[in-house]
């Protein structure tokens, strides 16, 4: 186990009685990256994470965080850890700065609250009730609640899920300076843009197994060898060709058109997107 | 820098979390009034129905203060429990570093205070206004007022854990609490109804709660005289924590 990675994660599982929610993850997270969970919804995301940030009990395998056992829930490691839940979760009759006060006082070295409102763009309602808040703005105040204790570790548990466009830039902005402050991140999220935006790894999650790791640039045109070649014949028709082979299928297929004496119309040679990667790997069946 | 996890540490956490329940108790004042204000209504309309009849206040006073415990402990807890559970607050708070006991110790001092203020109530009203002593043995009202808040606290923390969702806590608490508060000699003399009930209501702790604090407030029977009710409620008690330690969850069930 290597004592610079903030999370190492050893062929995890975890059943629910007979539902195997996750089924053999593997990865590692070094101290200052941001690492994406990318994958639809129920593919073990959420499971993964809530093992990683101690909610929940593995069934096999191993887990290290920030060189702890999360199952143990030592408090050393409460401390350095910041969480953003999927759902939030707040007294609805707590105010915005009054929240961030009563949680500081639980870290040993906790973040000015005033600071805290500012990052995340709560000016203005440092008074104002949890229940008046819109969703967004209770998503804000939940990142600055997972930043209250100054953590070296963040989870972001699909952090902008129902943000508006605005919303989600401005988010993304606030992980991004996280990472300018040398944190690690994990998130999780069921947007691809999202992980291709922040990530800089992103293992693609789905039936509680990572099918595929990388750096998303990598992901999109680097893993897959497989590549589309695209042309119109003809009679016009467009034709598509999936390779893993290209020189050669395009030698045979220029030969064979050159022979009749025809044009390859449209002649196209394509890598998959991160989108078409994501897309084919996650679709049912 | 060390880590600050001493005793005191612990305490002024604590204290924290017992302001902050505090000063949400009162922004929330339907919880307010369900904790504080039906006993004194039922105080009041019931003292005005027995006005003049000496016997039936000494029956009152003391039940409405056994009312009163089980209003601030089990009935507030059951109802807190499950709205920190669904509203995610409970999930929360296990994921910093503020140790569960220390966070319940807030939550338990809050639901005290509540019980302190209304035993305290109780007792003015039942001198100035129904005539009746209250202090006949301090140390047995201290004694019972004590057992009766773990009892039915933990009691309350045990019966959150049948409740599925906070729009159903109302209907849930009062199956229980109306039901209790009758046949337990609340308002009436116990022993003046039908014996299948009393046969029921010597089963539930309440009465028992009920003639412990009647002991200490109007006949004068002390903790010796009170044994066997003490025994009831402790075998409640046991009940109650062994099933509001196992049934705990912090977050509430998956649909």
């Amino acid at each position: 186990m290597t004592r610079d990675r903030a999370i190492e994660v050893r062929d995890l599982h975890k059943a629910y009685g007979p539902v195997e929610a996750v089924r053999g993850i593997s990865f590692g997270v070094d101290r200052g990256e941001v690492y994406g969970l990318l994958g639809p919804n129920g593919a073990g995301k959420t499971t993964t994470v809530e093992i990683l940030e101690g909610y929940r009990e593995r069934t096999g395998g191993t887990v290290s965080v920030l060189g702890f056992d999360p199952e143990e829930r030592p408090r050393a490691l409460r401390e350095r850890v910041g969480i953003v839940l999927q759902q939030t979760g707040i007294y609805r009759h707590i105010a915005v700065r009054e929240a961030l006060v009563h949680f500081a006082a639980m870290y040993p070295r906790p973040r000015d609250p005033d600071e805290l409102i500012a990052l995340v763009g709560l000016e203005g309602k440092e008074d104002a009730r949890a229940k008046t808040l819109s969703g967004g703005q209770l998503r804000r105040l939940d990142l600055a609640l997972a930043l209250v204790g100054d953590p070296e570790l963040v989870f972001l548990d699909e952090p902008t899920t129902g943000f508006d466009p605005a919303a989600r830039r401005t988010a993304w902005e606030t992980v991004r300076s996280l990472r300018a402050l040398g944190k690690t991140v994990l998130l999780t999220t069921h947007y691809l843009e999202e992980a291709q935006a922040l990530a800089d790894r992103v293992a693609i999650v789905k039936g509680g197994r990572i099918v595929v790791e990388g750096a998303p640039r990598d992901l999109g045109v680097g893993a897959s060898t497989r590549v589309r070649v695209t042309y119109r014949n003809a009679l016009g028709e467009q034709v598509e060709h999936i390779t893993d082979d290209p020189t050669r299928l395009l030698h045979e297929l220029t030969a064979e058109a050159i022979e009749r004496g025809e044009a390859l119309d449209d002649l196209a040679v394509n890598r998959p997107t991160l989108e078409e990667v994501y897309l084919e790997l996650t679709a049912d069946a | 820098m060390p880590e600050d996890t001493s005793a005191t540490s612990q305490v002024a956490l604590a204290w924290r979390q017992y302001r902050l329940e505090r000063r949400l108790f009162w922004r929330n004042p339907s919880a307010a009034f369900f904790n504080l204000g039906v006993p004194l209504l039922f105080f009041a309309l019931f003292g005005a129905i027995f006005a003049g009849d000496q016997d039936a206040l000494n029956i009152l006073v003391p039940g409405i203060a056994g009312m009163s415990i089980v209003s601030t402990t089990f009935t507030a807890l059951a109802h807190n429990m499950v709205a920190l559970r669904e509203q995610g607050v409970l999930k929360r708070i296990r994921g910093t570093p503020l140790p569960g006991g220390t966070y319940l110790a807030g939550l338990a001092l809050h639901a005290i205070t509540n019980t302190v203020v209304q035993i305290a109530i109780v007792l003015v009203i039942g001198r100035l206004v129904f005539d009746v002593d209250g202090l006949r043995d301090p140390t047995a009202l201290v004694v019972f007022v004590v057992v009766g808040v773990v009892c039915f606290a933990s009691l309350g923390v045990a019966f959150s854990h049948l409740i599925p969702s906070s729009d159903a806590a109302p209907a849930y608490v009062n199956a229980v609490f109306l039901p209790l508060i009758f046949v337990s000699g609340v308002f009436y003399d116990p022993a003046k109804a039908p014996g299948f009930l009393v046969d029921i209501a010597e089963i539930l702790p309440l009465v028992h709660l009920v003639e412990g604090l009647r002991g200490a407030m109007v006949t004068g029977a002390g903790v010796a005289d009170e044994a066997g009710s003490l025994a009831v409620l402790a075998v409640w008690t046991a009940f109650g924590v062994v099933f509001a330690v196992r049934g705990f969850s912090w977050e509430a069930r998956r649909a």
